[in-house]
């Protein structure tokens, strides 16, 4: 398998070696009011290809995307599946609203799976095509399951209605590469390479358990491909795993009306009202369509939340330099960076002719995706790397190996804290020099991962199954890298310093799938601008905007459009972080779609039943219960004495203020201590009533009550809630 | 190139333009069809919205279904679009249309029909360079 080289790569040579393993016809299918109401499901042990009616009661209940994931997955797996079991699905579903052009951010597909990094299901979000296009070749939902003997390629053509599983054991893994190779050859035609849409991993996903997946879109400017990542759990190891080099999907003629929806009038207007806004309002808010989301390295760094150096301080001097003046100046802006049709949000931006420094494709000259916040501050700040010029460089090497660039970052400031402080050494790194700031270092573990070689491999199990290494092969102490190693339930946090907002630790330790902040961000509502100072009233917040925001994911919609645009009058009105004026756009875009009536209250329920079957899908696989919402200490206060004496006015005052403790003649680590038991006590109280605004028990299971108000009670459901009641 | 210029001080709203932008468009009399608009502004006088040609929706169209045709004048690409109305939303000046029996968005093509039909001279073809 060549892996070098980008440029001439002969793709008929390629083509002519793929074996057909399996072929068949499916009949067309109109979508009707943004459904198929069919998946496609794939079996790679067997080679059968199924299409599958989706019921009305499916519909009903779980209304697609991250639900008909959750919802398939449940059926597909046991308690004694992993991930690397033969019966575990990865699915990519859409939503209803999924595949519309006219509102900003509706392109999003959803990927569940059994998380190798969790054991539970994961859920990620991702743009690009893929998820639109595969929806109008008749199929709301593409289910995988079985592994295959040899790398193949799962090619959906929905022009010719056809479903291919094809060998194919030439084209290279690595990402930049493979969407390029297979978009060349699946496309009749340079026009026609818009159609196609590629689902890939790389190299570094197949060694690790933070593996991602890239997904396509041709950028028809340019002239090449742009990759969004469903970045999270390590669907990309899974992907690999089974031994899949990439799903392709062919589907020409894509108008605005493919959903065949029920009020298209309605539609275009809340699109139009939309796309005006952000013409008029960005540039007075998040500049999303010139800064994307690098605008939050400048956001979070004034309020001591920006996780530099292993999440153990908020700022750093040389923060800025990874914000957004610099990628102003590096992006190649002035077209359209939406990643699917009709998102004037646009935050998707990318360089050209950026040459690589490290490894395989040092000295050429690349065209690349730009990183994100969460990939400037897991691979920059929180590992004390400030050069923005290098950080396009990991992100690219993330992208192409297909790694998580918020595992990876965060895996990689935990050993840079180790090795820091010397508890572990170059004999454990082998050979590293894995300092807090070393770039080469670091670029040099991911390389290491991509060869399958030496701590590279290692550090690629995540922070979860180092510390058991770290413990049970050197002796390291249990309950330090308990503190500083920033994993919850297998899964690192992503990029927020959360030690001054009580919310946000809740929002990250009681979260499904671990610590990820698509479920909440509450950290300027609770700590900027205290509008939550009773338990209950973060309980509440912990309640509506998992739900809020779960939603998104059931649709097929991307949460950017919701609050990086706002209407210019929304301060004023009664509840601003709901943003209620989208909040009514998405009741009315999704009555317009599926012509059912609608309502904030529905919205909720819809979400809260995926919420609650993801819930009570953790309890099956073994982890759901309150002791795994119990995060590290450092997401909560300082650790470690230079952590205490960074802010040692503002512990101090609370120490007076709120513990009742005079810090005066207390040593440092006394104070440490008296801080610690009254947050970690303040955290279980915060708990108490989050899991009671939740209708679940005290030991967060959700009550038989819960189900049944839901209408999820079903046996299966009720046998797995029942053992622990 | 040519483009519809106006005098908004010359109008006297009898909205004969939107008629015959509406008739050339879609052979239809509905003057929300069309590309030029008059609006009485509070009782005094109208102001006239129709496309400058400036051609800011050509770079915002997602599939390059926009494009300037041979005397410049800014043109949609039917097979193309994706009726995303992105254009619209980011028009200037707000000349993109929609209008809900028409499929995609719809714009001035500077035939200046509308100008043949103004009595007041109100509305006619100038020559501009951008």
């Amino acid at each position: 398998m060549e892996c070098k080289l980008s440029n001439n790569v002969n793709v008929e040579a390629l083509k002519a070696k793929h074996v057909i393993l399996h072929e068949s016809n499916f009949e067309p299918k109109e979508i009707y009011r943004g459904y198929a109401d069919r998946s496609l499901y794939v079996n790679l042990t067997t080679n059968e290809v199924k299409v599958k009616p989706i019921s009305e009661e499916m519909k009903n209940k779980f209304i697609g995307g991250r639900g008909y994931g959750m919802k398939y997955l449940w059926d597909a797996v046991n308690p004694d599946t992993r991930w690397d079991s033969p019966e575990n699905e990865i699915i990519i579903a859409q939503g209803p609203i999924g595949g519309i052009t006219q509102y900003p951010g509706a392109g999003k597909s959803y990927v569940v799976t059994l998380s190798p990094l969790t054991d539970l299901p994961i859920d990620s979000n991702v743009g690009g095509y893929f998820g639109p296009l595969s929806k109008f070749c008749g199929f709301d939902a593409l289910e995988v399951q079985g592994k295959a003997k040899r790398d193949v390629i799962i090619f959906i053509d929905g022009d010719n209605n056809k479903v291919t599983i094809e060998e194919a054991p030439e084209e290279c893994v690595n990402s930049h590469i493979l969407a390029e190779v297979l978009t060349e050859m699946y496309a009749d035609s340079e026009e026609d390479k818009r159609n196609v849409s590629v689902v890939s991993a790389g190299l570094a996903a197949e060694n690790s358990r933070i593996g991602l997946l890239n997904f396509s879109y041709y950028d028809l400017r340019r002239k090449k491909c742009k990759l969004k990542q469903a970045g999270r759990g390590g669907i990309g190891s899974v992907f690999r795993n089974k031994k899949i080099k990439a799903l392709v999907v062919k589907k020409t003629g894509v108008k605005g009306d493919l959903n065949n929806p029920y009020d298209m009038d309605t539609i275009v207007k809340l699109g139009l009202k939309l796309h005006r806004e952000i013409y008029e309002n960005d540039k007075d808010q998040c500049w999303m369509r010139v800064h994307g989301t690098t605008q939050l390295i400048d956001a979070m760094t004034p309020h001591d939340l920006l996780p530099v150096n292993n999440f153990q301080y908020g700022q750093h001097p040389e923060a800025l330099k990874l914000g957004k003046n610099s990628f102003e100046k590096m992006f190649d802006l002035g077209k359209p960076d939406g990643c699917w049709y009709g998102c004037t949000l646009a935050c998707a931006h990318a360089l050209k002719d950026f040459e690589i420094k490290t490894g395989p494709y040092k000295g050429q000259k690349v065209f690349t995706d730009g990183p994100e916040y969460e990939s400037l501050a897991g691979c920059g700040s929180n590992c004390g790397i400030f050069d923005p010029v290098a950080l396009v460089e990991t992100n690219f090497y993330c992208d192409t190996y297909a790694i998580d660039t918020i595992s990876f970052g965060t895996t990689c400031a935990f050993i840079m804290e180790c090795y820091e402080r010397g508890i572990i050494d170059q004999e454990v790194t082998g050979g590293l020099d894995l300092r807090f700031g070393s770039w080469e270092a670091q670029m040099e573990l991911m390389h290491q991962m991509a060869r399958g070689e030496g701590f590279g491999v290692v550090a690629g199990q995540g922070i979860h199954r180092l510390k058991r290494l770290f413990v049970e092969k050197y002796g390291l102490d249990r309950a330090f890298l308990e503190d500083i190693g920033m994993e919850m339930k297998g899964l690192e946090f992503s990029e927020y310093i959360t030690k001054e907002s009580l919310a946000q630790q809740a929002g990250y330790g009681t979260a499904n799938k671990g610590p990820q902040h698509d479920e909440n961000w509450l950290i300027f509502m609770d700590m900027i601008r205290n509008q939550m100072p009773t338990f209950e009233d973060k309980a509440e917040a912990l309640h509506y905007f998992p739900l809020f925001r779960t939603w998104f994911s059931i649709v097929g919609l991307c949460k950017l459009p919701w609050n990086d645009i706002m209407p210019a009058d929304n301060h004023l009105t009664d509840e601003p972080a709901k943003v209620p004026e989208h909040v009514e756009n998405y009741v009315a875009l999704f009555t317009a779609v599926t012509g059912k009536d609608f309502s904030k209250e529905e919205m909720l329920l819809q979400s809260e039943r995926v919420y609650n079957l993801q819930k009570v899908f953790c309890l099956k696989m073994g982890k759901g219960l309150r002791e795994y919402d119990y995060p590290p200490y450092r997401s909560v206060g300082p650790v470690t004495v230079e952590e205490y004496e960074s802010r040692k006015e503002l512990y101090d005052k609370q120490l007076i203020e709120k513990v009742g403790v005079d810090p005066e003649g207390l040593t440092v680590e006394d104070k440490i201590q008296a801080l610690r038991k009254y947050r970690e006590e303040q955290y279980q109280t915060l708990l108490d009533a989050v899991y009671k605004r939740r209708g679940w028990t005290l030991n967060a299971i959700p009550t038989l009550e819960k189900l049944k108000e839901l209408d999820i009670a079903y046996p299966d459901v009720v046998e797995v809630v029942s053992r622990f009641l | 190139m040519k483009i519809v210029a106006s005098k908004p001080e010359l109008c006297i709203g009898c909205k004969a333009c939107e008629e015959a932008c509406s008739k050339v468009l879609f052979k239809d009399t509905d003057a929300e069809k069309s590309a030029i608009r008059i609006t009485p502004i509070n009782g005094e006088g109208y102001d006239i919205n129709v496309c400058n040609q400036c051609g800011e929706c050509i770079d915002i169209c997602p599939v390059q279904a926009i494009y300037r045709n041979k005397n410049d004048i800014v043109m949609i690409d039917k097979d193309k679009c994706v009726h995303c109305y992105a254009c619209a939303g980011f028009c200037p000046l707000l000349a993109m249309r929609y209008h809900k029996d028409v499929v995609g968005p719809f714009k001035c093509i500077s035939c200046g029909a509308c100008t043949r039909a103004c009595g007041t001279g109100a509305i006619f073809l100038e020559d501009i360079i951008y």
